[in-house]
């Protein structure tokens, strides 16, 4: 009996290791773990130490409200761009010259959530010249300079919430597109939320963008109230057409997760901007009046200032009609993506069961056919049936958005069975499908929304990294994946770490912008009145309880470093400019008690750091970026006494012990 | 002076105008964390810095070391240097004209001293600059000097220099060795008869 029951027990306990051992080849499979093809991946994403990536890639950092820099295929972070958000690391967001590029209608708003960048086009290719991001909370759209990778333009975008659907190019960046996620009152005044239907509008904005410093709303389209989500620009054939998808058709203002599921299909509006600006020419919009800002930073004084604008133009569809027309679509779709060749338009209906793919010929037909099943707001609403290229089926679930390669393949990204599916134009069949490690948001190919993608990779977003990294407590790392995809089946080659969300990114060749990358800035051309050329001109002054410290830094002290007569009371700004000219040379300050930041200064550059003192005292300041050899000597004091003191203002550098040589003396014999 | 030599003669004269236009010398600096480089051309009236700013650069690290500042402003060759290399011009030019061998051998000779001259005053120069070191040098260290190498390659520190003739320093010494190769033709030409006009059979 004892022996059967212990054989029994140890079939039983050999039972269970056995499923065990099942159980965690299948996790590890499934989690995508090493494998005999790593080394190959590995060699992939391989990059030297000293050699350079192959692609810029430019992710939005969620709700870190900025953007990384990062080389692809390595996955490596290069920089963050400040935009949105103050940057304690360069000072953005804090010192004097940059505070401005926060300001909005409703003050200094200094975070924002950053979902979509969108580089400059020309004849429908990613050119390098720009790139554009959108802040979702308090509606903004920057422009980043990419010789400087600086955020140098921000415009505040009226009458919307959430602008969450922006911002897209069109094919030679005649304008960026922001749609309002929320449609909201327009004007935005004090309604009952109840009586949504009756006030609210889902705007959708063209703002003109190939002009730096000019980014205005050209006009704003007057949309019934649903919730508006991603877009693409036509291409080609379909180059003039904006195509938005749109959700919560509905209408419904609470509970949207059931309210705005209703609907078998809600919307792509196919938008004819070149019919709008016709309109707009015939004097078919008007002029509303409605406060927002434009935030630009002189290429000269590198300094930021805010002008208020007080006036948008408004067209409804109605009075311009042919020019916005509705595709209906299932089910409350995300992306709306136009393919390489501009005939098809993609809608990821996320709650769909199949990807629609629209026709631009078709809708082109159905159009001249009158081939309407309605009309909403003056908006005629086409036939299903009528616009409808083909369908994907089967894809996978929760289909978000789409990328292409240029060779007639569409890539898919699938947020609940967190894959990406590779399908063919024409014929919608599926080819190829990988798992994505989790819940795959966007993806992105390098070009891939473009006329000319550069399909050599697949960008994963996710949304959930749960067991792919060393856990860092609850809150967890972000990240992206990164697929090979130069033969028939994408490869998985890299996990990486990103800061903020990976929400969506762009790629481009690193050769279209690498030589324009400026190294410093020539002091020669600094405009800023604060600004000092040389260690002469340095020095202190006062203005009422305002004390001015104009500093120069260079390798490896500050001129003045001592200065004294500042009281309790007084304002101190110290401006301070880097007078190096090398690559690689900025100089920090920091002071003692400040409470704002520090300025990090590049070579040739002048900023400004706003200290108030609270209490007498001397305090100490220094350089904050190794800046050489002697960093660590580069410091100075600041003295502070009460109010009222009569210790008088001044600012030194001592010469030092010794003169410097003079220059060698010419030899006689040298002369002849 | 025949025909040839006086065309290499006028060539020459020619030849050295380059150094006009083209710098005379190059010396660079390379060191771990200047992988791009850093350096000087020494031209016939200015001493200027490779790239935009090098000239800047080298200065505000010259300061570790004690170094004087390199200020073209206060090296007054470099006013003299164009007029001198232009009488050299003119009177090879003037040399070409006559045919002269007597007046080939005076402006060989010239050119002999003012090239001799110029180097030794170069490397006067970067003696000067690399031994007379400010008292209250940051960086001290017992028996280095910094002189920059006249030419080839040297190790200062962190930086490597080299140093070597530029376009119109090659010019020169293209003029120098066309100037040597007229002087010999002018007198083989004279020592040897000239050479039978009959064909071989």
């Amino acid at each position: 009996m004892v022996k059967i029951f212990r054989s029994r027990a140890l079939l039983g306990i050999a039972a269970v290791a056995s499923t065990l051992a099942i159980g965690y080849a299948c996790t590890a499979r499934q989690s995508g773990a090493p494998s005999i093809l790593a080394s190959d991946a590995a060699q992939k994403v391989y990059v030297a130490p000293g050699a350079k990536d192959e692609f810029y890639a430019f992710f939005s950092g969620g709700f870190n409200g900025q953007v990384g820099v990062y080389g692809l295929p390595s996955g490596r972070r290069l920089k963050t761009i400040p935009v949105f958000s103050q940057y304690p690391e360069n000072g953005y967001g804090y010192t004097e010259e940059t505070k401005a590029m926060l300001n909005t209608s409703y003050g200094f708003v200094p975070w924002d959530d950053s979902h979509h960048p969108a580089l400059s086009q020309t004849a429908g290719e990613d050119d390098g010249r720009w790139l554009f991001i959108n802040g979702n909370n308090t509606p903004r759209i920057a422009r980043i300079d990419l010789t400087r990778m600086e955020t140098e333009e921000i415009l505040e975008i009226p009458n919307a919430g959430g602008n969450h659907g922006s911002p897209f190019v069109t094919e030679n960046s005649e304008y960026v597109v922001a749609s309002t996620r929320f449609s909201v009152p327009v004007p935005n005044r004090d309604v009952p939320i109840a009586e949504f239907k009756k006030f609210f509008k889902g705007q959708i904005s063209f703002i003109t963008a190939d002009k730096p410093g000019k980014m205005a709303v050209a006009f704003q389209l007057a949309m019934p109230g649903f919730d508006y989500d991603l877009a693409r620009a036509g291409k080609g054939p379909s180059h003039g057409w904006m195509f938005l998808s749109s959700y919560n058709t509905e209408q419904a203002n609470s509970l949207l997760e059931v309210n705005a599921s209703q609907h078998d299909k809600d919307f792509v509006a196919a938008v004819h901007w070149k019919a709008i600006e016709e309109c707009v020419k015939a004097g078919k919009g008007v002029p509303q009046p409605v406060d927002y800002m434009h935030n630009t930073i002189d290429a000269f004084t590198r300094t930021a200032t805010s002008e208020k604008i007080s006036s948008v133009l408004v067209v409804e569809p109605k009075n311009c009609p042919g020019a916005v027309y509705f595709m209906p679509t299932p089910k409350s779709p995300h992306g709306a993506d136009v393919d390489p060749t501009g005939e098809y338009i993609v809608a990821g209906g996320k709650l769909a069961s199949v990807i629609p793919v629209h026709s631009f010929t078709k809708l082109q037909k159905a159009i001249a056919d009158k081939a309407f099943e309605g009309d909403l707001d003056g908006i005629p609403v086409l036939k299903y049936e009528s616009t409808i290229a083909g369908e994907v089926k089967n894809p996978g679930l929760g289909p978000l958005h789409t990328e292409f390669d240029g060779k007639g393949y569409a890539y898919t990204s699938m947020f609940i069975s967190s894959e990406i599916v590779k399908w063919k134009l024409g014929t919608w069949e599926v080819v190829d499908r990988v798992p994505t490690y989790y819940s795959v948001g966007h993806l992105m190919i390098p070009g891939g929304g473009t006329r000319k993608p550069n399909a050599k990779y697949v960008v994963a977003m996710n949304k959930i990294t749960k067991d792919r990294y060393l856990p860092t407590g609850p809150e967890l790392t972000q990240s992206a994946q990164l697929y090979d995809n130069t033969g028939d089946k994408m490869k998985l080659l890299l996990d990486f770490p990103t800061e903020g969300e990976p929400h969506y990114a762009q790629a481009i060749e690193a050769k279209k912008i690498v030589d324009r990358q400026v190294k410093f800035f020539k002091l020669a051309e600094n405009k800023n009145a604060m600004a000092v050329k040389a260690e002469k001109e340095t020095g202190v002054s006062r203005e009422g309880k305002k004390v001015h410290v104009r500093m120069t830094a260079i390798r490896s002290h500050f001129s003045p470093d001592n200065i004294e007569g500042v009281m309790v009371g007084d304002t101190v700004l110290f401006h301070l400019t880097n007078l190096e000219q090398d690559w690689d040379v900025p100089h920090g300050f920091a002071i003692m008690g400040a409470q704002n930041g520090e300025l990090l200064v590049m070579p040739g550059e002048t900023r400004t750091l706003l200290w108030i003192p609270r209490k007498p005292a001397v305090y100490p300041m220094y350089c904050t970026d190794f800046c050489s050899a002697l960093h660590q000597e580069m410091q100075g004091y600041v003295r502070v006494s009460a109010a009222g003191s009569n210790v008088p203002l001044t600012a030194t550098l001592s010469k030092g012990p010794t003169a410097a040589p003079k220059p060698a003396p010419a030899k006689t014999e040298a002369k002849k | 002076m025949r025909r040839p030599a006086r065309i290499f003669t006028l060539v020459a004269a020619l030849l050295m105008s380059v150094a006009f236009v083209f710098p005379l010398w190059r010396i660079s600096l390379i060191a771990p964390q200047y992988p791009e480089g850093l350096g000087m051309l020494i031209r016939i009236n200015n001493i200027v810095g490779i790239k935009e700013n090098d000239l800047n650069s080298i200065n505000g690290l010259n300061h570790y070391i004690g170094m004087a500042r390199i200020e073209p402003d206060g090296i007054p060759e470099l006013r003299f240097m164009p007029a001198i290399l232009g009488t050299l011009i003119v009177v090879g030019l003037l040399v070409a004209a006559s045919g002269k061998r007597a007046a080939l051998v005076v402006w060989a000779v010239m050119l002999v001293g003012v090239f001799t001259g110029g180097l030794y005053d170069f490397w006067r120069w970067g003696y000067e600059y690399g031994h007379n070191l400010a008292d209250d040098a940051i960086i001290k260290i017992p028996g280095m000097s910094y002189q920059p190498p006249l030419i080839g390659p040297k190790q200062l520190l962190n930086f490597r220099a080299t140093s070597w003739p530029d376009i119109g320093g090659w010019a020169l010494v293209i003029a120098a060795g066309l100037v040597a190769y007229a002087l010999l033709l002018s007198f083989k030409h004279t020592a040897a008869p000239p050479r039978s006009t009959v064909p071989p059979s």
